[in-house]
């Protein structure tokens, strides 16, 4: 896919899994500057950038925390001042921590609203005025099918990401008019560090669930990300992407 | 800063964030009824007006900012 020369990309959450497939397919496609955050990962995050690099990006890692809203601030600041601009944001990084809803701690749900939501609002309003100035721009809220449909043990993830399908309509409408496109992808069971800590008896559960019959892999997310962020997707805004294998419809 | 150098810099910002020339920019010009602004233009002038003069104006403020003049009255007041 052409159209992302001279484009600079931000990803968090970017040193693996569906963060790490995002980044690359940004610089495979020729972006100029793909920049991922991350939490702790270090190692993770040295690989994702030498994978970038290696793809012809010019790539770097920043160390921040999301929930962090000042974090993210200095983040997108300091992306416009070394790169000058910033023209796709996508707002993957997250966390889960499951547990039956009477058992729910506060922090923990403090943990995954701060991180899943708060987090991506940061960021946007922070990335709205660069892109606002630019007059163009994509951001990419990735959310969850569970955002959709609900999941027993995972109140505090779920409402997170039901709360990002919210945040993306309404910027959308905000920023419409200023030419930046505003879209989430809600993934399906994807193959990833998040969910391989799942039991085989509920995997299996879940897979006879999905008409497709088998997990995503993350390269099958980014590529609808790829997809949302491009010229290709020039008049689509405030849209949920389902890339779940039909678990969802 | 001297009020004339206020008026001078916050007619720059307008001009540099709606894409006006300066010479249409007139204290009684209304920013959305003569200056073609929009709401996210008058956030965007606020905020760089905040920035500017270390200034904070506060939403319920901002609304009443309607004119050029409303704006460099307000920061004529409001600048340390």
């Amino acid at each position: 896919m052409s159209g992302f020369k001279d484009k600079v990309v931000l990803v968090t959450g970017g040193s693996r899994g569906i963060g790490r497939a995002c980044a690359l397919a940004f610089a495979k496609a020729g972006a100029s500057t793909v920049v991922i955050s991350y939490a702790g990962n270090e190692a993770a995050a040295q690989e994702t950038v030498g994978m970038l690099q290696a793809a012809g990006a010019k790539a770097e890692a920043l160390k921040f925390d999301v929930a962090d809203t000042a974090a993210c601030s200095s983040a997108v600041e300091g992306i416009v001042k070394t790169h000058g601009r910033l023209d796709v944001l996508v707002n993957n990084a997250g966390v889960a921590v499951d547990g039956l809803v009477m058992r729910v701690k506060d922090e923990d749900w403090d943990k995954q609203l701060d991180t899943n939501l708060k987090g991506a609002f940061a960021l946007i309003r922070a990335a709205s005025r660069p892109m606002m100035k630019q007059r163009g721009g994509a951001i990419i809220n990735i959310s969850s099918v569970v955002g959709e449909m609900g999941n027993g043990g995972q109140v505090a993830y779920s409402a997170s990401k039901a709360g990002l399908i919210g945040l993306t309509k309404s910027v959308a409408k905000e920023l419409a008019s200023r030419n930046i496109r505003v879209n989430a992808v809600t993934p399906g069971f994807i193959g990833t560090d998040m969910v391989s800590h799942l039991d085989d008896e509920l995997r299996q559960k879940m897979l006879g669930g999905i008409p497709l019959g088998r997990l995503g892999n993350p390269e099958e997310v980014a590529g609808a990300v790829l997809f949302l962020a491009s010229d290709a997707a020039s008049y689509i805004t405030g849209e949920s992407l389902k890339v779940n294998g039909g678990m969802y419809m | 800063m001297s009020t004339s150098a206020i008026e001078t810099k916050v007619k720059s910002i307008i001009a540099d964030q709606l894409g006006v020339g300066e010479d249409e920019i007139k204290p009684e010009s209304s920013f959305i009824e003569d200056l073609g602004a929009d709401s996210l233009d008058i956030v965007e002038l606020v905020m760089a007006m905040e920035e500017e003069f270390e200034v904070e104006i506060p939403d319920e403020e901002a609304e009443n900012i309607k004119t050029v003049g409303d704006a460099i009255n307000y920061i004529n007041t409001h600048k340390k």
